[in-house]
């Protein structure tokens, strides 16, 4: 139930607090929403998807964590919890652990004054961070100064 | 090239060109995109990280967190003072170009003009409400000619 209620990419545009309670319907076609491109519009889903298929390179070298990592942030957005697991996952495999906390670091920041956001990821993400060893940055002390 | 082949030891990859390695100057130094030098402990622990990361000691976590990031996100954000010294400053200029406007007053302007003199002002009022300037609804409409005073 609480996961249905988080369903989907948070928006921190201006709508984003009624973004956060809003049901979404599925999209079979996207001709019923009203496009500003001719391209088709992705869904939250395939979104979410690309992000987990990019950081689930086995390969996947630090350069390219760096890139993905530096990009998702750029957007107006917090990330999925699945999107982060890959993406520590990732970190694990690269044996970078500072790029793990600087990611949990980096997704706080993004939730800026929702300050509902990052507990929840954290819930998420518990399982993962405790099999991985990832402590977060409040476990370590250094979300203060 | 021959400083290419040398710093082979940052990794297999190729230096890309927009890194001098020569310089520690330019947009994109190789500083901030490879490790710094380690210490011997520092170069342990880095063997360490490797392993598993539930062994790790919280006190090894944030060392190996300082190694690849100078400062947190709390350290990144935090506020200056820097505000209160620029409000000072402002205050500041601003009485000292008020002392500058007094001293121009009593040692750069002559006097006013005579017609700002009391007795000047009152004949020129006398003018006005004699001349009916206003009469409707601006100036001498505020006049009672009858009791010669002003409207209450």
């Amino acid at each position: 139930m609480c996961g249905n209620m988080f369903r989907a990419v948070f928006r921190l545009s201006a709508s984003g607090a009624r973004s956060l309670t809003r049901s979404r319907p599925c999209y079979s076609a996207p001709l019923a929403s009203r496009c500003y491109s001719h391209g088709k519009v992705e869904t939250d889903e395939e979104f979410d998807s690309r992000w987990v298929t990019y950081f689930s390179k086995p390969d996947l070298d630090a350069w390219e964590l760096r890139k993905g990592m530096n990009t998702l942030i750029g957007y107006d957005l917090v990330p999925e919890p699945k999107i982060l697991d890959s993406a520590l996952r990732a970190c694990r495999r690269l044996n970078d652990l500072a790029s793990a906390i600087r990611i949990l670091e980096a997704v706080k920041d993004k939730a800026g004054p929702h300050k509902d956001i990052y507990p929840y990821l954290i819930q998420e993400l518990k399982p993962t961070l405790t099999e991985l060893g990832i402590s977060t940055p409040e476990e370590l002390g250094i979300d203060k100064l | 090239m021959l400083a290419t082949r040398a710093l082979s030891l940052i990794g297999k990859r190729a230096i890309s060109t927009s890194v001098c390695v020569r310089g520690g100057h330019g947009v994109a130094k190789v500083e901030d995109y490879a490790l710094p030098n380690l210490s011997a402990e520092q170069k342990s622990l880095k063997e360490k990280e490797k392993g598993s990361w539930v062994a790790l000691s919280n006190e090894e976590k944030i060392a190996l967190y300082r190694i690849s990031f100078k400062q947190s996100f709390a350290e990144m954000n935090q506020g200056s003072g820097e505000w209160k010294s620029v409000v000072g400053g402002i205050f500041f200029f601003i009485g000292f170009t008020g002392l500058v406007v007094l001293w121009q007053r009593k040692y750069v302007y002559g006097p006013v003009p005579h017609t700002f003199e009391e007795e000047y002002k009152e004949k020129e009022l006398q003018r006005m409400l004699d001349m009916r300037m206003g009469p409707v609804q601006g100036f001498s409409a505020h006049w009672d000619y009858e009791n010669k005073q002003w409207k209450k």
